[in-house]
């Protein structure tokens, strides 16, 4: 039996397969001339070229942060692709009119694009080395005046607003990968919800990284009119390689008063093979604003890939009576390698900020979870509940919480709550008493840790959820 | 059925198990008694494969294959039950989704079709009675926040689901009231049938009241040191064990 469970240790990672699809690069490294080519090949207007130099400018200026709980070799910035385009690059109409290879790659993922649509009610907007290649249920969401398309479209066809946004939240210069994103982003998605609109469906993206050593730098920004709604998921898969992949990734969500932005996250990425080898370098900045009074911003995330994960999703709460959500499953195995949480910052009247995280390692993982709750003077009844509970499986691993929580208004109100337990023998016996298999127990008792944020994600996500959770920690009891 | 040789186990570095034959029959009902810390609870434990004991001799044949060489989950679909003295509680996890991935897991090990979440719901209703708990018990995590009755019950409630072949009680009757006990022995008997078999490891003669063995074995220092009918337990019950039991120090290397 010890056998079976060497298996599934050593199984293959489920995604890591590579589509024969030529792709358009360009040269690897970076300098001026890289952001200027990335731009004309984009054909973008002179503002985004310019502030995309003021981004790289300053870049030049920073150094790459060192702070968080993570190891890795140094990154050569001029050994980076920093773009490549699937070819043929043209528009398409239809889905029909899609590559059949990327088509089958579809299928492998399991994202049948006909049926994703028919029966789970998805507009898909497929993100694939970093232009996107087709985007569905355009008109019946544009009959409501929804925007949903790649960035580069938005930048065509909705300057305006493009303009006005983008930067808005996360500034060109706001740390040295966001000033890297704002720099060289290719592509991304795009989300517009007019007034009082509420989205009928789940919005959704795949985002995958294909051509070898093409560092991804996605641009992501979702705004949400007065008094709109719009639920955004977002997952990830990535074929498997050898040398690690740099991942820079920006979104910015702005919820102006009475809307409501969720965004959800299943972050799947190749985390490196059971030497700590290869694996995608994911640094992330996301960020949303509650501009206007009673906004609200929900981030939930569960991130099981990526050799190192830096992430904090945060909300800055403006508007007065604004509420920000963070709700969190991370799990490292193997080498993997998290610090991730996020940032409340509460500048409104009774703005009200929830915080569950999940920190789950195994192997010789190491998670970290880092927040910062910040009550300015002008927040009055400011609120927050932070619980954050890290799950220990095997004696290698390590958790670690690094809570930082800054008040400057007295009638705040803040919770914290946190917790560290051992995944018990007990209970695995107890369960494979049942006639349930070792892998499946440890897979349940960690769905059942989780249970509060899983209950956060959409149905379908959930689910997709649980078993990745499943897949990273097999092999990690035995 | 079953049948133990000269059986050891150890857990660390103490020695618990040393030498216990007993023969299982179909349909047959066995008590296993005796004072604290005599074995009985780690003997039904090592039938049921916990990690945690380690056997160091001896043999194990159920159904004419080596026990002792499966995994706790094999044991569990080949048919063999632990209802445990201490049930665990599984945060997070609800009781029906517990139920009926166990339930999946034996049929999937069989070769037979998983059931789904409402097909499993009927399947579940006749069993809820046998146990009398309320169709609500399903929906809380597994044991949590359960008063020791509950969690008795809903041992036997897993075992009414599992049907298994052998059922070992441990200490089932421990922390019950009289009419807690009544369901659960209630529940057990309705689950016997001739082609299966109870052990029932008890301190107390009061289980054996309403689950009544065909034999009943006392166990002191790792070994069995007296073996009778039903009447033994009664004899038990009014001497006590003292007259059984040799005292450490004579067994004590």
């Amino acid at each position: 039996m010890g056998g079976s469970i060497e298996t599934l240790v050593n199984r293959e990672y489920q995604y890591g397969f590579v589509t024969d699809i030529e792709a358009e690069s360009i040269p690897r490294g970076l300098n001026e001339d890289t952001v200027k080519l990335i731009s004309a090949k984009k054909g973008e207007p002179k503002w985004l070229l310019d502030w995309r130099l003021k981004a790289y400018a300053r870049w030049t200026t920073m150094q790459e942060p060192h702070w968080s709980n993570v190891k890795y070799k140094p990154i050569d910035y001029q050994d980076v692709i920093y773009f490549s385009a699937p070819k043929p690059k043209k528009t398409l109409g239809s889905l029909d009119e899609v590559d059949p290879k990327l088509r089958e790659m579809y299928g492998k993922l399991g994202i049948s694009m006909n049926e994703q649509k028919r029966m789970n009610n998805i507009a898909v907007d497929v993100v694939m080395d970093s232009v996107s290649v087709g985007t569905s249920f355009k008109a019946e969401l544009s009959k409501l005046g929804i925007i949903f398309c790649s960035f580069g479209e938005a930048v065509r066809e909705h300057p305006e607003l493009v303009q006005k946004y983008l930067g808005s939240v996360v500034p060109h210069s706001d740390n040295f990968f966001a000033a890297l994103n704002s720099a060289v982003f290719s592509d991304g998605s795009f989300v517009y919800v007019p007034k009082g609109v509420r989205c009928p469906m789940e919005l959704s993206t795949y985002f995958r990284i294909n051509a070898e050593g093409t560092g991804q730098f996605e641009r992501t920004l979702i705004i949400a009119d007065e008094g709109a709604y719009v639920s955004y998921l977002e997952g990830c898969t990535a074929p498997k390689r050898d040398t690690n992949q740099l991942h820079a990734a920006v979104v910015e969500l702005i919820a102006l008063k009475d809307a409501t932005i969720k965004y959800s996250t299943v972050q799947n990425w190749f985390a490196g093979d059971e030497n700590g080898e290869g694996g995608i370098f994911n640094f992330v900045t996301k960020r949303g604003k509650c501009a206007g009074e009673n906004a609200k911003i929900s981030w939930t995330q569960v991130e099981t890939g990526s050799a190192i994960t830096w992430k904090y999703p945060s909300v800055i709460l403006q508007g007065d009576n604004s509420v920000g959500e963070f709700y969190s499953v991370a799990v490292v195995n193997n080498h993997q390698q998290a610090d991730t949480g996020t940032k409340m910052i509460h500048i409104g009247r009774n703005t009200r900020s929830t915080i569950v995280s999940k920190g789950i390692s195994a192997g010789q993982g190491n998670n970290s979870y880092r927040g910062q709750v910040k009550v300015l003077p002008k927040a009055a009844f400011a609120r927050n509940y932070t619980q954050c509970d890290s799950m220990l499986i095997g004696n290698r691993c390590g958790a670690h919480t690094f809570p930082y929580i800054e008040v400057q208004n007295q009638t705040a109100t803040l919770e914290h709550e946190a917790s560290t337990s051992k995944i018990g023998e007990d209970q695995i016996f107890y369960l494979t008493q049942r006639g349930i298999s070792k892998e499946n127990a440890v897979s349940m008792i960690v769905a059942g840790f989780c249970k509060d944020v899983f209950k956060e994600l959409p149905m379908e996500f959930a689910l997709e959820a649980q078993q990745l959770l499943g897949i990273t920690l097999e092999g990690s009891v035995g | 059925m079953l049948q133990i040789k000269d059986l050891y186990a150890k857990a660390g570095d103490r020695d618990i198990l040393r030498g216990i034959t007993l023969d299982v029959a179909a349909g047959e009902v066995h008590a296993i008694m005796g004072p604290n810390g005599s074995g009985k609870s780690t003997l039904a434990q090592v039938l049921a494969g916990n990690p945690a004991y380690e056997v160091t001799g001896g043999s194990v044949t159920y159904q004419g294959i080596d026990l002792l060489a499966l995994q706790p989950e094999e044991r569990a679909q080949q048919g063999v039950f632990l209802a445990f003295q201490y049930p665990i509680e599984i945060p997070g996890v609800s009781n029906a989704y517990f139920l009926r991935s166990a339930f999946n897991s034996i049929r999937a090990a069989r070769g037979q079709e998983e059931v789904d979440p409402l097909e499993f719901l009927d399947y579940m209703e006749k069993k809820l009675e046998l146990v009398d708990m309320d169709v609500e018990m399903l929906s809380r995590s597994v044991n949590m926040g359960f008063s020791g009755g509950e969690k008795k019950r809903n041992e036997i409630l897993q075992m009414a689901v599992l049907e298994p072949r052998l059922a070992l009680l441990d200490e089932t009757d421990s922390g019950l009231d009289i009419d807690a006990l009544r369901i659960v022995a209630s529940g057990v008997n309705a689950l016997r049938r001739p082609d299966n078999a109870t052990i029932v490891v008890t301190h107390y003669q009061r289980l054996l009241n309403y689950i009544v063995p065909d034999f009943v074995h006392v166990l002191a220092h790792g070994k069995i040191v007296k073996s009778g009918d039903k009447s033994l337990a009664l004899e038990l019950e009014a001497k006590g064990y003292d007259w059984l039991v040799e005292p450490q120090g004579a067994l004590a290397s």
